[in-house]
């Protein structure tokens, strides 16, 4: 069992392709880590309890709240922000679509909603319109954009079905 | 956040080891326990990481499926073998929280989770949940939310999971281990009602950990539903919710079960009131009949008086669901 004197524990992570060895109090955030210590100020602090989803980040490929994570937990663990979505200066075909489709008006939920459909992309369990929906219902977006937001979603997930389709 | 300490165990007897301080606190997914430490309504002297323990296989043997403790509810909810033989209990995942939060909450931490009254997360307020002998602010106070069947003087919380009401209904049994060994709880004895001790939620000893849910395979075929009714279509606990499912032979009901979310500080089930089904054709005027007799000691707090007839409607229409064998779709959300 991994006992801790001190109050700051070692752990390793990879954000964004980059790997950081850090010493990090247990009750610690990824949010606040992210945030304040990597300065990657992409993932907003918007409820900080896990109800509106501007926080996202991809964990191990997964979508989560990382206002909910202690760092400590994630030990070892790569993370991927709205900062590490873009493939060398292209635009993810999420940012893409997003823009395209106007799809936010303050922005302030934009990075969590990026990084939530990232997440639903991968996870390949989203067919429909209303899946879309049902699936995006943990990112809240006080502007109300979201009719553009499942527009921009859709248009990628569309795209992505045609070219797995010309490819079989 | 209070300042605590932090060990992180890999086998299950540090875990209990580690557990047997008082004051500790096993921490899984996060969801839940973070929130309320940044609330300060949990404080705990030492957080036990237990993510490194090995309980998070889903093994399915024969009839059984039996869930680590650790499995997340997004692994559980589309596991192709519960999609396809439990998918009463994927339908009560998919109908909780958010994909992000599935992403993270576990299968232990989901049925330890602590109510969402506005008052036991509010340490300014009275609350017996939180502060034993305060008393309770919910009663006279704000209680839309709040339970219709089962409270006491004590507390009127429920509990607000979605996942356990369909545990409820398929006998799930819950694995634990702690100092004095291994045991074994079904499921209708893990959580309590409030009475006197409403700081009590469940019946885990001190020091006890679950590290798996054994779920045996269902008997109702394709007759069975989950629907939940909440302020907004989505990522909402429930006002009310029903798990139902019948086992209906030459047009007979030969088995029912029924549990109710959102009312109650425990699933609710009747069994009696469900054996009142037995022999029973599936019909509109049999559905009624039988949510009256569930709903017959229910008990409004004022606010939340409007849930007795919610759930008395929500039971007819989700036996009729179940009998139909249309169960509740949780995406498009349409009730038919």
């Amino acid at each position: 069992m991994d006992q801790f004197a001190s109050s700051r524990i070692p752990i390793s992570l990879t954000v964004n392709g980059q790997r950081h060895q850090l010493a990090i109090e247990p009750w610690v955030t990824l949010l606040d880590l992210l945030r304040e210590r990597l300065s990657l100020t992409g993932a907003k602090k918007g409820c900080d309890q896990g109800q509106c989803g501007a926080c996202t980040v991809l964990i191990d490929g997964q979508r989560i709240n990382s206002c909910l994570q202690l760092a400590v937990t994630r030990d070892g663990a790569e993370i991927t922000t709205i900062e590490g979505l873009a493939d060398d200066g292209q635009l993810h075909p999420l940012q893409a679509s997003f823009i395209k489709h106007d799809a936010f008006q303050c922005g302030y939920c934009t990075p969590g909603q990026i990084c939530s459909a990232a997440g639903l992309l991968a996870e390949g369990h989203t067919h429909s319109r209303a899946e879309i929906r049902e699936h995006m219902s943990g990112n809240l977006c006080r502007c109300g954009a979201y009719t553009n937001i499942a527009d921009a979603i859709e248009d990628v997930m569309q795209s992505r079905a045609a070219m797995k389709e010309a490819a079989e | 956040m209070n300042r605590y300490d932090y060990v992180r165990p890999d086998t299950v007897a540090d875990a209990i080891t580690a557990l047997a301080n008082p004051d500790a606190r096993a921490l899984a997914g996060g969801t839940n326990l973070v929130d309320l430490m940044k609330y300060d309504v949990a404080r705990p002297a030492l957080v036990v990481d237990i993510n490194r323990l090995p309980l998070k296989s889903i093994e399915v043997s024969g009839d059984k499926l039996r869930v680590g403790a650790l499995v997340s509810n997004s692994d559980l909810a589309w596991h192709p073998d519960v999609q396809a033989r439990w998918p009463l209990l994927a339908s009560a995942i998919l109908a909780g929280a958010s994909p992000q939060l599935r992403n993270a909450a576990t299968t232990g931490g989901n049925l330890l989770q602590r109510t969402r009254c506005y008052y036991f997360y509010d340490p300014s307020t009275a609350c017996n949940k939180r502060a034993p002998g305060s008393g309770c602010s919910a009663i006279g106070g704000v209680n839309r939310i709040h339970a219709i069947l089962g409270a006491s003087s004590a507390c009127i919380a429920v509990h607000p999971s979605d996942m356990c009401v369909a545990l409820a209904v398929l006998g799930a049994t819950v694995e634990v281990e702690g100092p004095q060994g291994q045991r074994e709880i079904p499921f209708a004895e893990f959580h309590r009602l409030p009475g006197d001790m409403p700081e009590r939620d469940n019946t885990l000893q001190q020091g006890e950990l679950i590290t798996a849910v054994a779920i045996p395979a269902p008997q109702f075929g394709s007759h069975f539903t989950y629907l939940k009714l909440r302020d907004r279509l989505s990522y909402a606990f429930a006002l009310v919710s029903v798990a139902a499912a019948l086992q209906i032979e030459n047009g007979t009901i030969k088995d029912a079960r029924i549990a109710l979310g959102g009312v109650a500080h425990k699933p609710w089930r009747d069994v009696e009131a469900e054996q009142s089904l037995r022999g029973q054709a599936p019909e509109p005027r049999v559905f009624e009949a039988v949510a009256q007799l569930i709903l017959r000691d229910a008990k409004g707090q004022g606010e939340n008086d409007f849930k007795i007839e919610l759930a008395t409607r929500a039971i007819a229409r989700a036996l009729a669901q179940a009998a139909a064998g249309m169960p509740q779709n949780q995406s498009d959300k349409v009730i038919q």
